[in-house]
């Protein structure tokens, strides 16, 4: 069984109050030298039969009109090696 | 004969009683709809009520979506009938693209729950007719993922065609970009606002003032005119 990942991040231009936030709260914790942090959503897909072409396309739709919202979010699919 | 108002509930609606029950004071008749059921049981308009459809799980209003119940609406929204998206009603909406933008957490990451000002900027939408342009009202706002946005061109199409239909008056409580508090479709029959109208029909309750009424009473004279 082959997995996917797909990687959802707010697009550069939308401000992220949750990264921010997170940003703020590193120098009080001692984590110093951190300038901005965007935080995302990771989607791990265990995906039956082989990842080919027609397969990645599916993926790829299913990124577009659901996992994302393209209005705001931009996504990266990647395939992992199997295991 | 008076006009059918749908108010759909999904799995964590939490106002569709709210909703149904300002239907029946501005004097139409709320008919209950079911997220499973495509069936619209033949209403002259729907609502889209407040709260957190499966749990806002993936984005707020991501999964009612792909509701059965939202393919009818989407159809009949299309085909002019008056919809309107209350609060997660609204995110809804965004995420069916029958508005434009998105919905994004609030700025200062809080929930919010108080009572808001708005002013009324279109009284040209099947929703706001019974106000007028530039009106002032105070109606209920609580959420959290209230921050309005959308990418520049989108703003100013929005601003030149007329459709933001309300702002937040003297202080904007989220981050949502130009202060816009709801907005319209092109046609006028697809509203979406954060803050809640069905909140505000009664002397009674709420907020004590009845601001929120002419959301019902502007679609039923539509309806029952047309």
């Amino acid at each position: 069984m082959a997995r996917v990942v797909v990687d959802v991040m707010l697009k550069p231009e939308i401000l992220d109050p949750q990264g921010q936030a997170v940003q703020r709260a590193l120098p009080r914790l001692g984590f110093q030298g951190i300038s901005d942090v965007r935080q995302g959503k990771r989607f791990e897909l265990e995906v039956d039969g082989p990842v080919d072409d027609a397969a990645l396309a599916r993926i790829h739709e299913m990124a577009e009109t659901f996992l994302a919202n393209t209005v705001i979010e931009d996504f990266v699919v990647k395939v992992e090696e199997e295991k | 004969m008076t006009a059918r108002i749908g108010v759909v509930t999904f799995p964590g609606t939490l106002d569709d009683r709210d909703t149904q029950r300002a239907v029946r004071v501005a004097g139409a008749e709320a008919v209950p709809l079911w997220h499973k059921d495509k069936d619209l049981k033949q209403v002259d308009a729907v609502v889209l009520p407040g709260g957190f459809s499966y749990g806002d799980y993936l984005r707020a209003g991501a999964i009612s979506r792909f509701s059965p119940v939202m393919e009818s609406v989407i159809e009949q929204a299309k085909a002019g009938m008056p919809v309107l998206g209350i609060c997660n009603g609204f995110q809804v909406l965004t995420e069916t693209h029958l508005l434009p933008g998105a919905m994004l957490r609030n700025n200062h990451l809080h929930f919010i729950c108080r009572e808001q000002k708005l002013r009324v900027e279109s009284d040209r939408t099947a929703w706001t007719a019974d106000y007028t342009a530039g009106q002032e009202i105070s109606i209920p706002l609580k959420n959290i993922d209230g921050q309005y946005t959308a990418d520049e061109r989108t703003l100013d199409m929005l601003e030149a065609e007329g459709r933001v239909a309300f702002r937040y008056l003297d202080t904007n409580p989220n981050g949502s970009l130009r202060d816009i508090a709801g907005i319209t479709n092109e046609a006028g029959n697809v509203v979406g606002l954060m803050p809640h109208p069905e909140h505000a029909v009664e002397p009674l309750v709420g907020t004590g003032r009845t601001d929120g009424l002419g959301f019902f009473t502007s679609v039923l004279k539509k309806l029952v005119n047309a």
